[in-house]
């Protein structure tokens, strides 16, 4: 590291940081688009944690949802369709000490990106992984997603989705060494702002399913969920998520020992209860980029040694 | 020792070979031998060590695998055939030569493939396993007739070698040894020096029990002592005295010690034959280095990651072959469109779609430049020698961080496996990438401040205070932001594309082998090179007016091609890739469809090149150029070009 960047690094240690620092180019989401709470929340994240923009890269694929890192005064990466764990996963190997969030869409890491998703949880590299998900594909204007209720109508299924919901959480967690599961709403700022940082706090990939309304072509999609608060089932533990007052907003709660997997798989696939909450988490869980680190050498001490490589092939 | 009346067939065994008496020793300039087997009885490694051996005594070499596509195919069949054939000579060998002088089969079958592929000279002496003429199945005893009948067709000595039985004196299980026996029997033939022998053969085995060392040794010495009790002639290819160091290994290998040596530190792939054995090299080595070599979950994500390594820091590199580059497709318009540096190597194999997979062929070359959709202008560079396979990372890492471009290299299945001794590199910390650079970004600076003369700008890294910005595969102007302004994409496209200009700009014209002007160019890239070369050696003792001149960039093109061909009468691709022939059926001159290099010529010069191109799954025969080289001469006109 150059001596100029230390001295970068010294002026700006004790800065404090706010939202605002975070902020990006002008959004250009529908109005009311699920997506700004979860920009807001994770501006605030990053102040509130003091991540200095530069050391922090947004990932993301394409979609509605993937255009977040313009919204963000961070480095980002706005990749192709389906690939953005391919590209984080990149970034994390080659530079395990800056912070990396993922931001997919539904089509994004359930459809076209599924078998990186999958891998990548085995992985389970240190990231924060948000799957945006308002069960349509937004920006190709309304077609079928692999987490479409069935029966809804798209222009590409218009007599309804045919096949159940894939199901991600319970498809996370059918991953061997998958390390933390959760799901929280857009519409309970409190809860997701909680599960960002549990998330952001996790060591490994802490994979977050955000339910998502999309006022444009799913504005019903989630309605009962939003404005039946029963409909929705709080979990709750002492090494859960635990957003203040949210006990008093949810009547309907449940205790889940997040350390406890086939518990979390059983509430994952239960399809006829909604659940926001830590639903697994295990930090013990090996995880690549730990095992894959390497001593960097200097260029003369890279010569060096191949040269005593080549001389092993020598005639 | 087993008793020579069993190594002797009378009915094909020259009886004026008198047992003991001393060896009649051919001298020679140069020899080809070959090892033939099934699958996984070693031939490969015995000619490995062979090879190496014959070039650290001074020898030039020049080896290519014969490898199936299955890694157990029946034994004892003719498409099952495995094995090595090296070319050793006096001077330096730079391709496989024309047909096999000796050939060593460990099954009669095995040999029938090479013999009706025409792999065999007339003349060829072959020392063949014995025990299947009187084998207990009597389906095995009628194949071996019927195969020796089939190869009297030709004038070969064939001579039969007890293999088996000899190698059940020393081992149980002779399959695993056969090999190390007929390393002895070349040893004797070409008076290899044993004692070399035998540390080539600890450095093959090195991370295996002594007593693996001990048999193999045991078994190489017992070949050596049956050959020099049984055989009667000998082969004696003088060494070239040379000062210079020298190193020898295969292409992958090579190419994998030159990405070393230009400083990148993460190499993403996924297993495809023939590319994949750079990573089997890498992982062993690499973490010594500071490196990471990712085994992906797919071709998608290998190049994904490591465009993800690049972007943040030094350049990464992928490694794939054909069908993999097809995958990989959408992420290499990304790079080109986001210029994040990236090197790709693709060791090309026969296509299209799984094709030969451990075959050479040539067929990429097109669908690299422009296999992209959207205009996605980058680099392709092509390495003819093994040792331009270790030079061609160091240059490609430097293009593609100057350049912010992909750098993609051809090899292909001839370099990949082929093993050449080249001068040992000299690495240079101005090879290497330097430390990402961490410093704050200047008040002002933007993401793609495009040069408006040569189109290239600077990037940033994350970890950089102030240069905060997102990179996009969507349209964008020169602060990365979305930008769908028609100028905008206009101006984004030039400086992308006048990139290429700028890296042609500062190349120079290619060399020219032979005469500067005359009737005939050949033109040809990657692997063929040696065997182009030494085909024009030969059409030029016999008075052909013949040059050639070999491209190390196919994007941009070296420049300078119009005007070296407007100095030939007539100028020709040879490549190995498909081609249809002028008078086909239905074949026009309009509706011909040419070589890859030629249809690339043609496009960019307006010369009408013509081309000569095959595929049949084996690197270029010195002979089959000059072949076609005399079907290929201009007609004497003075002054017009046919």
């Amino acid at each position: 590291m150059s001596t100029c960047s230390l001295l970068a690094l010294a002026q700006s240690e004790d800065r404090d940081y706010e939202r605002a620092d975070y902020e990006g180019v002008e959004v250009r989401w529908c109005p009311g688009c699920g997506d700004y709470s979860v920009l807001t929340a994770t501006q605030r994240l990053l102040a509130e944690e003091g991540l200095k923009p530069e050391e922090t890269v947004v990932v993301s694929g394409i979609g509605c949802s993937s255009r977040f890192p313009h919204y963000m005064n961070t480095y980002g990466f706005h990749g192709i369709h389906g690939r953005a764990l391919t590209l984080a996963t990149g970034v994390k190997l080659n530079r395990p000490e800056l912070s990396v969030f993922v931001v997919m869409g539904d089509g994004d890491c359930c459809s076209i990106g599924a078998g990186h998703w999958l891998h990548a949880t085995r992985y389970n590299i240190d990231m924060v992984v948000l799957l945006l998900d308002n069960e349509i594909y937004g920006l190709t204007k309304k077609q079928t997603s692999p987490t479409t209720p069935q029966g809804y109508k798209s222009n590409t299924q218009p007599r309804g989705s045919f096949l159940p919901a894939l199901n991600p959480l319970e498809a996370t967690l059918g991953i061997t060494n998958a390390s933390f599961v959760a799901q929280t709403a857009e519409w309970v700022p409190a809860h997701l702002y909680a599960t960002l940082q549990a998330a952001y706090r996790h060591k490994g990939f802490a994979f977050v399913r955000i339910l998502q309304r999309c006022p444009h072509f799913t504005p019903d999609i989630m309605n009962e969920l939003v404005t039946d608060r029963d409909q929705v089932q709080l979990l709750m533990h002492d090494d859960g998520i635990n957003a203040p007052g949210l006990d008093k907003v949810f009547e309907n709660r449940r205790v889940h020992d997040p350390s406890n997997l086939d518990a979390a798989r059983r509430l994952a696939s239960d399809s006829q209860q909604t659940r926001l909450g830590l639903f697994f988490r295990d930090e013990s869980l090996p995880r690549y980029d730990d095992l894959r680190r390497t001593t960097r050498l200097t260029a003369e001490e890279r010569i060096e040694l191949l040269n005593e490589e080549l001389a092993l092939y020598a005639v | 020792m087993a008793a020579l009346s069993s190594a002797v067939s009378p009915e094909v065994r020259d009886s004026s070979r008198v047992k003991h008496a001393p060896p009649t020793v051919h001298r020679l300039d140069e020899h080809t031998v070959e090892i033939v087997s099934d699958s996984g009885e070693g031939a490969q490694k015995c000619g490995q060590i062979f090879g190496t051996v014959s070039a650290k005594m001074g020898n030039g070499v020049w080896t290519v695998e014969i490898i199936p596509a299955e890694i157990e195919p029946p034994a004892r069949s003719v498409a099952g055939t495995s094995g090595i054939r090296i070319r050793i000579g006096s001077g330096p060998i730079t391709n496989w030569g024309d047909e096999t002088k000796l050939a060593v089969a460990f099954n009669e079958q095995s040999l029938l493939s090479r013999h009706r592929i025409g792999a065999l000279a007339d003349d060829a002496t072959i020392l063949v396993e014995n025990r299947w003429a009187t084998h207990d199945d009597e389906a095995i005893r009628d194949q071996w007739a019927s195969a020796m009948e089939e190869l009297s067709e030709r004038n070969y000595t064939i001579i039969e070698v007890p293999m088996e039985e000899e190698c059940l004196t020393v081992v149980e299980n002779p399959r695993l040894g056969k090999n190390m026996f007929v390393l002895g029997l070349l040893a004797f033939v070409y008076d290899r020096d044993l004692d070399r022998i035998r540390e080539q053969i600890a450095f093959a085995f090195l991370n295996k029990p002594k007593k693996i060392y001990e048999r193999n040794v045991a078994l190489l010495e017992l070949g050596h002592g049956w050959a020099s009790e049984n055989l009667d002639f000998q082969y004696h290819i003088p060494s070239i005295e040379t000062d210079q160091e020298m190193v020898v290994m295969n292409g992958n290998q090579a190419f994998a010690m030159g990405a070393i040596a230009s400083g990148m530190e993460l190499a993403a792939m996924y297993p495809i034959t023939p590319a994949t054995s750079v990573s089997h090299y890498l992982c062993d080595v690499f973490e010594r280095f500071g490196g990471i070599v990712h085994q992906a979950e797919d071709e998608i994500a290998a190049i994904g990651v490591a465009i993800g390594a690049s972007y943040s820091g030094k350049v990464a590199f992928t490694i794939t072959s054909g069908p993999g580059m097809a995958l990989k497709t959408e992420f290499l318009g990304m790079a080109v469109m986001t210029e994040i540096p990236l090197v790709l190597l693709n060791v090309q194999r026969g296509g299209p779609s799984t094709g030969l997979p451990t075959k050479v062929e040539q067929s990429d070359l097109l669908a690299s430049i422009f296999g992209q959709p959207g205009d996605a202008p980058h680099v392709v560079m092509a390495p003819a020698t093994i040792e331009e396979c270790f030079h061609a990372p160091i240059t490609a890492r430097r293009i593609a961080e100057t350049f912010r471009t992909v750098v993609m290299i051809l090899s292909d299945a001839n370099l990949a496996t082929g093993v050449q001794p080249f001068p040992k590199p000299d690495p240079q910390v101005s090879w290497q990438a330097p430390m990402p650079d961490q410093a704050p970004v200047p008040e002002g600076a933007r993401p793609y401040d495009w040069d408006p003369e040569t189109g290239l700008s600077r990037r940033f890294i994350p970890g950089q205070p102030g240069g905060m910005h997102t990179v996009t595969s969507l349209a964008h102007d020169e602060d990365s932001h979305v930008a769908y302004d028609a100028e905008i994409n206009q101006r984004s496209s030039r400086m992308r594309s006048r990139k290429l200009a700028a890296l042609q700009h500062t190349m120079s014209p290619p060399p020219i082998y032979g005469e500067e002007s005359g009737d005939l160019l050949i033109v040809g890239w990657g692997s063929t090179k040696g065997a182009i070369q030494e085909a024009l050696d030969r059409v030029r003792a016999e008075g052909l007016s013949v040059s050639s001149t070999h491209l190390s960039f196919l994007s941009p093109l070296e420049p300078g091609l119009g005007e070296i061909f407007s100095r030939f009468r007539k100028v020709m691709t040879v490549e190995i890739n498909y081609s249809d022939e002028p008078d086909d059926p239905y074949i026009t001159e309009e509706n011909r469809r040419r070589g890859q290099l030629a249809w690339l010529l043609r496009a960019t010069t307006l010369v009408d090149v013509d081309c000569w191109t095959r595929v049949l799954g084996e690197p270029l025969r010195p002979g089959a150029i000059v072949e076609a080289i005399h079907t290929h001469m201009p007609t004497k006109k003075r002054g017009k070009r046919t």
